[in-house]
């Protein structure tokens, strides 16, 4: 996505170059904040890694073809967006200055369309947001692949726009955006897939060197399992025996609805499959309209809400164990047949 | 493999070609060289003709610093490729088929142009030599060192990466580019090595009293000759984007010739 001179005027080269600027600037302040020595090598040899591990071809499977990596979401994720830019503009100007890769002119540009978004949407945004409360393998990988799409998406978005500005193609806005998006968002999945597995590679090995990871990601959780199961159980009970006695009598949304058109909340079924239906209901039902059978009592009420979640979660367990036994008959064939 | 060693190639000979007795000082270089991309991205979309003028820029640089014209079309066709893609569709949604051409062609001189002249200026500047001008354009200093790092430890860390991907080749012949399976394990562990020499390099460093910033020394240029050549080719750069030269230069033997007739 490195873009050549030619591609920009210099009025829109001159914008990208301040914006591109302010953020670095930014950055730059934030960094001088932390006052971290340390950090200024580390992101030296960062940018230096960004650069080479954008020279590994990764196959895609089933496809027969290969993708690269750009780095800027897998750099905040270990460095943190500010720093992570900074880096990125390293590496970019690296790839300008020394390769020719993307135009001295168009190098704010670049900096904006491949850092920027990288950093600070799919870093400062996405992953802090999804990791706020501790990582696991699941977030990282939602968060590379959410936070790679986007960054690509975005930087893809603003090509089109900063070459239509530019005056430069004279493809319509419309078929332009056609062409740049689709292919993004594919580069953007292999991209995330690829910083996912990187992130969790390195999650699982080294986790005090990603971001964010000592600040939340050591942070249990703040009840233990058994905790959690003790405060649903008596929020159950809580709302189900109690609260419930306080429920509207008004209909719901679809009772309602149906007032409006027939005037009443209960419609007459005829037929005698509807027969048939209402008899079996009136054997099982045991608690009609959440009552005692003999009349209307709040201890109805009451009993209902208890005994209804006792029941769900009975249900639940059940199918639990169901599933887990035919998973584990499925599973030893399997493996029998293997063996 | 092959993309490894041509990087690794790229960064020595940068090196070595800005190791020469360079005596104009690279703000003048980058001076020079930003005013001619300035100029040349400038041109009207159908100025073909004022836009051609500008090659005369490329040819006395090429000529004059012994430049390899088949390193620097090597260079050129990636963004040629680009340029014609971008530009394509102009023939078919321009005013007319012949200005939709002229207006392709317009930018894929332009595109060509630029990276020339960005080529011609980094073979005689050295990553030294530009965080030297950095630093005098008051680029932050943060942002000097890490490129100075970077480019310290860029070939250190290709070789390092060419002796994984040998190593893996070999192990999985026959196959196009790094497995799935093994994406996270195989850079994870790159990156892991990089960070571990990311800290024996602070260490050995501190033991050298680095305060967090590298110096950058200036190196002797010679004044005169800085100013002279950026105030020549800014105002010959100026010229070429004024006045159409070839078709001065066509208008002129026509009349020669008429004259000899």
């Amino acid at each position: 996505m490195h873009m050549a001179d030619a591609l920009l005027s210099p009025a829109v080269a001159g914008t990208m170059y301040a914006c591109s600027a302010l953020t670095a600037g930014y950055s730059v302040h934030k960094i001088r904040l932390e006052n971290d020595e340390k950090k200024i090598p580390v992101m030296g040899v960062m940018g230096a890694f960004v650069f080479a591990a954008q020279m590994i071809n990764f196959s895609i499977p089933g496809t027969g073809s290969s993708g690269h990596l750009c780095g800027s979401m897998m750099l905040s994720a270990i460095l943190g967006p500010e720093a992570g830019f900074l880096t990125m503009i390293g590496v970019l100007m690296v790839q300008c200055l020394l390769f020719a890769d993307g135009g001295l002119l168009a190098l704010g540009a670049n900096i904006w369309n491949m850092a920027f978004y990288g950093c600070f949407i799919g870093g400062m945004v996405i992953w802090k947001y999804m990791m706020r409360n501790g990582m696991s393998r699941r977030k990282i990988m939602a968060a590379s692949i959410l936070g790679c799409i986007m960054m690509l998406q975005l930087g893809a978005f603003s090509v089109t726009l900063e070459t239509l500005a530019s005056g430069i193609t004279e493809l319509p806005f419309g078929i332009f955006l056609a062409a740049m998006q689709p292919i993004h968002l594919a580069i953007g999945l292999v991209e995330g897939l690829i910083t996912a597995a990187v992130l969790i590679f390195l999650y699982e090995v080294r986790p005090e060197l990603l971001w964010n990871y000592h600040e939340t990601g050591e942070k249990k959780s703040r009840l233990s399992y058994k905790g959690v199961i003790a405060v649903l159980a008596i929020s159950a009970v809580v709302i189900g025996g109690l609260l419930s006695l306080f429920v509207s009598s008004n209909p719901d949304g679809l009772e309602w609805s149906v007032k409006q058109v027939t005037g009443t909340t209960e419609l007459e079924s005829k037929g005698g499959i509807y027969v048939l239906a209402d008899r079996i209901q009136s054997v099982t039902s045991l608690l009609p309209d959440y009552t005692w059978k003999e009349g209307n009592s709040a201890g109805g009420t009451t009993f209902s809400g208890i005994i209804g979640g006792i029941v769900v979660v009975v249900l639940c367990i059940a199918v639990c164990l169901i599933i887990r036994f035919f998973r584990c008959r499925f599973g030893d064939k399997g493996n029998n047949g293997k063996d | 493999m092959a993309k490894i060693d041509k990087a690794i190639k790229d960064i020595h000979t940068a090196d070595n070609t800005s190791e020469r007795n360079n005596s104009v000082h690279p703000v003048s270089w980058l001076l020079v060289t930003i005013i001619y991309i300035i100029a040349v991205v400038s041109f009207q979309k159908y100025n073909i003709a004022g836009l051609a003028g500008m090659v005369l820029y490329i040819l006395i640089q090429c000529m004059w610093h012994e430049i390899s014209i088949k390193d620097m079309i090597k260079r050129i066709w990636p963004v040629f490729l680009l340029t014609v893609l971008v530009g394509i569709a102009n023939p078919l949604f321009d005013r007319t088929v012949s200005a939709g051409v002229l207006s392709m062609a317009t930018l894929i001189l332009k595109g060509i142009f630029c990276v020339t002249a960005s080529y011609i200026l980094f073979t005689h500047m050295g990553i030294r030599q530009i965080c030297y001008a950095l630093r005098i354009l008051h680029f932050p200093k943060e942002l000097v060192t890490i490129l100075l790092l970077m480019h310290r430890y860029l070939i250190v860390l290709l070789k390092e990466l060419e002796r994984m991907q040998l190593a893996y080749k070999l192990r999985a012949p026959g196959q196009r580019g790094l497995h799935f399976k093994t994406w996270g394990s195989f850079v994870g562990l790159l990156l892991l090595r990089s960070i571990d020499r990311a800290g024996e390099v602070y260490d050995s460093m501190q033991l050298r009293g680095f305060n967090g910033t590298f110096q950058v020394f200036p190196e002797r240029y010679n004044t005169v000759r800085s100013v002279a050549y950026a105030a020549v080719w800014c105002i010959a750069i100026l010229a070429l984007r004024i006045f159409p030269v070839f078709e001065m230069m066509e208008a002129a033997i026509w009349r020669i010739l008429n004259l000899g007739v």
